[in-house]
């Protein structure tokens, strides 16, 4: 039982949680996530980490209620407990000094960026973030970005704030006007899949986090299959990093609709 | 501990059972039947299919074992269970007798009675068997032994602490084992569970119309009485890493994390939605509870069901599809049913409930729709060629027999690998080629402090060669740990 410390609403439908989980909070770090079960009859779930605090025992989780477990979730108020809570798993990212990285994040795909752009940036290199969302409302975590980004650029679809366009957009208006040395990034696989396009033509190495269906999380189940650079590879144990332009999205886009 | 001299082949009460009735007389009985749930009764619910035998059935039986001098049966056990010893006992109407010859070896009769595949073990070796007769149902009796002392087998008190402390990655059968034999010894002994359950594939494996819950939680509640402590959500490698338990103060790490990854065949639309492992099935199902009102864990579920491969999981998957609801669930195997894994006992269960069995069959493609489900199973038919390095046939494809068969469900059994979480996270930790971690005789590593066993060492074995690697590692971690001191 892992006790929620803190909640913030970031949206409507968009929940910023605290947890207590010491052992994760200590052992994590980016691109990790946890697999949760809301109560015991729960689902166990992949939620990436976006944030610790080792002093106060805690890791931070974004939430996007979308299906049942995720509603449940977002409805669980401070002092409330999860059920389970387990990890870090997965691979870290590999973070290393390469010149300029645009980390370029979509809807609640902010969430887990937040870790890998605050590695990026201690590492040394210059970052340039892109955030985008449909409208001003849905834009989480600018302030946080901002702290540890060289320059932040917002997208919005309906123009409400920054930006009107597609995070791709984005992302070309900075490739066309200075050196990029790699992307990252995370959010809906439909917006990994165009952001992965564009890179593949300028040929910049482009690197994205998967958030497939899961069920144990460490390798037993194969649930989260994907297929990378035209191999079967497990999203738990293997990424849920790998090289977008090896990912085939249109696959796993099909097969996160497996159970709707 | 319990006291095992009274039940030797020379004892007097096991003289007079031999003198009362000669062989011809007891071989003259025939093989008990183990009562079972109606196949198209049993089909609808999730309810042990055998029942188990009654006291007097059991009797019965063991009055057929000849008490051999010389009982093969013995050597057919993969740990060396004093066979005669625990029958004799049951034919007597001692059953607490005999079940605690059962535990003097086995940490897990209860479980093994039900699961280990007797009939390749230690009722091949039965002296009926070279009399064209039916062997003795060693495992039915063990069974019953445990089950019908399942309140009293905890009674044991917890042991004097001997200031020592022991971990344990993994909680199945090898875990579990090892566990129980450290803790009676003194060990203040603390499992690590990476699922939020206790029991490994005992719980997210077996189903419970094979192996209930409730027998695996009778074990669990005897070792908490042991004083063994249970750390489920915790990935060793992830969650603590080998320094934190070494910080910890555990004197010796026994690693029993399993043979984890789902193997795949790796071929065109093996990655459609429905298409999915045994491991990904079953925890579903038994982990998670799919299926049952009020859990929120989803299940595929389908009218035509294919489960490929010819082992055990493969006969738990495909019962399970019947169970959950498919019209038609067909069993693929790429071999004939002779060269079949499983144990003979699911085959015949499997084959009552409507299964229906398409051997020399190897599907060569999935089909799908435009929503990405699969739709279409095809299948290469195939004849037995020469014997393999396994020693059965192999089978050879049949050039042009391919043949297209409609299916909405696809459940691939067809082997694990080792899972490579602990072995990558721990450097200086000896892995085979296999992905396995070397141990030595002792199943120690490379490392002193860490011994392992169970499918982390095999690679995918039984339970109760799981079982047997708990307790050897037990004892030779126990002996290191001694003499340490």
């Amino acid at each position: 039982m892992n006790k929620i410390v803190k909640k913030q609403h970031f949206s409507e439908r968009v929940v910023c949680l605290e947890v207590e989980a010491p052992l994760i909070a200590r052992s994590r770090r980016a691109g990790h996530f946890v697999i949760v079960i809301v109560d015991d009859h729960g689902e166990r779930i992949p939620l990436t980490i976006a944030d610790s605090d080792t002093e106060r025992g805690t890791i931070t989780l974004v939430v996007q209620a979308v299906g049942e477990s995720t509603a449940k979730i977002c409805a669980l108020n401070e002092g409330d407990y999860l059920h389970d809570v387990v990890g870090p798993l997965g691979q870290a990212t590999r973070i290393a000094n390469v010149g300029t990285v645009v980390c370029c994040g979509g809807g609640v795909g902010v969430a887990p960026l937040l870790p890998i752009i605050k590695a990026l940036k201690a590492a040394g290199n210059r970052v340039v973030s892109v955030l985008a969302a449909r409208t001003k409302d849905l834009i989480i975590l600018e302030e946080q970005v901002a702290e540890h980004s060289d320059e932040v650029i917002i997208m919005t679809d309906d123009g409400s704030y920054g930006h009107k366009g597609l995070v791709t957009e984005g992302v070309e208006m900075v490739i066309k006007r200075e050196k990029v040395d790699e992307v990252v990034t995370i959010g809906p696989a439909i917006m990994m899949k165009f952001v992965a396009a564009l890179t593949k033509r300028y040929e910049i190495p482009t690197t994205c986090s998967l958030n497939t269906i899961m069920v144990d999380g460490t390798g037993m189940c194969g649930a989260c299959r994907v297929t990378v650079g035209g191999k079967t590879r497990f999203v738990c144990v293997d990424g849920p990093e790998f090289d977008a332009h090896e990912v085939d999205f249109d696959e796993m886009m099909l097969r996160l609709r497996a159970y709707n | 501990m319990m006291n095992t001299d009274n039940t030797t082949r020379e004892a007097e009460w096991r003289k007079a059972l031999r003198d009362a009735m000669s062989a011809k007389e007891r071989t003259a009985i025939g093989r008990a039947e183990m009562p079972m749930l109606d196949a198209g009764e049993r089909i609808h619910s999730n309810a042990e299919v055998n029942q188990g035998l009654s006291a007097e059935a059991a009797r019965r039986e063991a009055t057929r074992c000849l008490d051999c001098p010389d009982p093969q049966c013995v050597t057919g056990c993969p740990v060396g269970i004093d066979i005669p010893g625990f029958i004799k006992n049951i034919q007597r109407g001692d059953d607490a007798a005999a079940s605690a010859v059962l535990r003097a070896t086995s940490a897990l009769p209860a479980v093994c009675g039900r699961v280990c595949p007797q009939e390749k073990q230690c009722e091949s070796r039965c002296i009926y068997n070279k009399m064209k007769k039916e062997p003795v149902a060693i495992g039915w009796l063990e069974r019953y032994a445990s089950d019908a002392t399942a309140g009293a087998a905890g009674g044991e008190e917890k042991p004097e602490p001997n200031g020592k402390k022991v971990a344990v990655v993994g909680s199945g059968p090898a875990g579990l084992s090892f566990a129980g034999d450290m803790a009676r010894r003194g060990y203040e002994v603390t499992i690590y569970e990476a699922l939020h359950e206790i029991g490994g594939v005992l719980k997210y494996g077996i189903p419970e119309f094979r192996l209930p819950n409730s027998v695996v939680d009778n074990e669990l509640r005897a070792l908490e009485r042991l004083g063994v402590k249970f750390c489920p959500d915790t990935v060793v490698g992830k969650t603590l890493g080998y320094d934190d338990l070494v910080a910890e103060g555990y004197a010796g790490i026994f690693v029993a994390s399993g043979a984890g990854l789902p193997r795949f065949m790796n071929i065109p639309g093996e990655n459609l939605i429905n298409i999915l492992s045994s491991n990904e099935y079953l925890t579903r199902i038994n982990l998670m509870h799919a299926g049952t009102a009020g859990y929120a864990t989803p299940a595929p579920r389908g009218k035509r069901v294919a489960v490929i491969g010819g082992g055990n999981t493969a006969m738990d998957s495909v019962r399970t599809a019947l169970r959950m609801g498919a019209e038609k669930a067909f069993l693929v195997y790429r071999r004939s049913e002779a060269e079949m894994p499983a144990r003979r006992e699911e085959v015949l269960h499997a084959r009552q409930e409507g299964v229906e069995f398409m051997t020399l069959c190897n599907p060569i493609e999935y089909i799908g729709d435009e929503r990405g489900r699969v739709t279409t199973m095809r299948v290469q038919r195939m004849e037995l060629g020469e014997p393999d390095a396994s020693g059965r046939r192999s089978p050879v494809a049949i050039p042009g027999a391919v043949e297209d068969i409609a299916v909405d469900v696809v459940i691939v059994s067809v082997g694990v690998s080792p899972n490579p979480l602990i072995p990558n996270s721990i450097s200086g930790l000896d892995v085979t080629n296999r992905g396995t971690i070397a141990v030595n005789d002792d199943l120690q590593s490379s490392i002193p402090t860490i011994w392992a066993g169970g499918d982390i060492v095999r690679g995918g074995a039984t339970v109760i060669l799981a079982m047997g690697d708990g307790r050897k590692a037990a004892a030779t971690m126990h002996a290191t740990l001694s003499a340490a001191k």
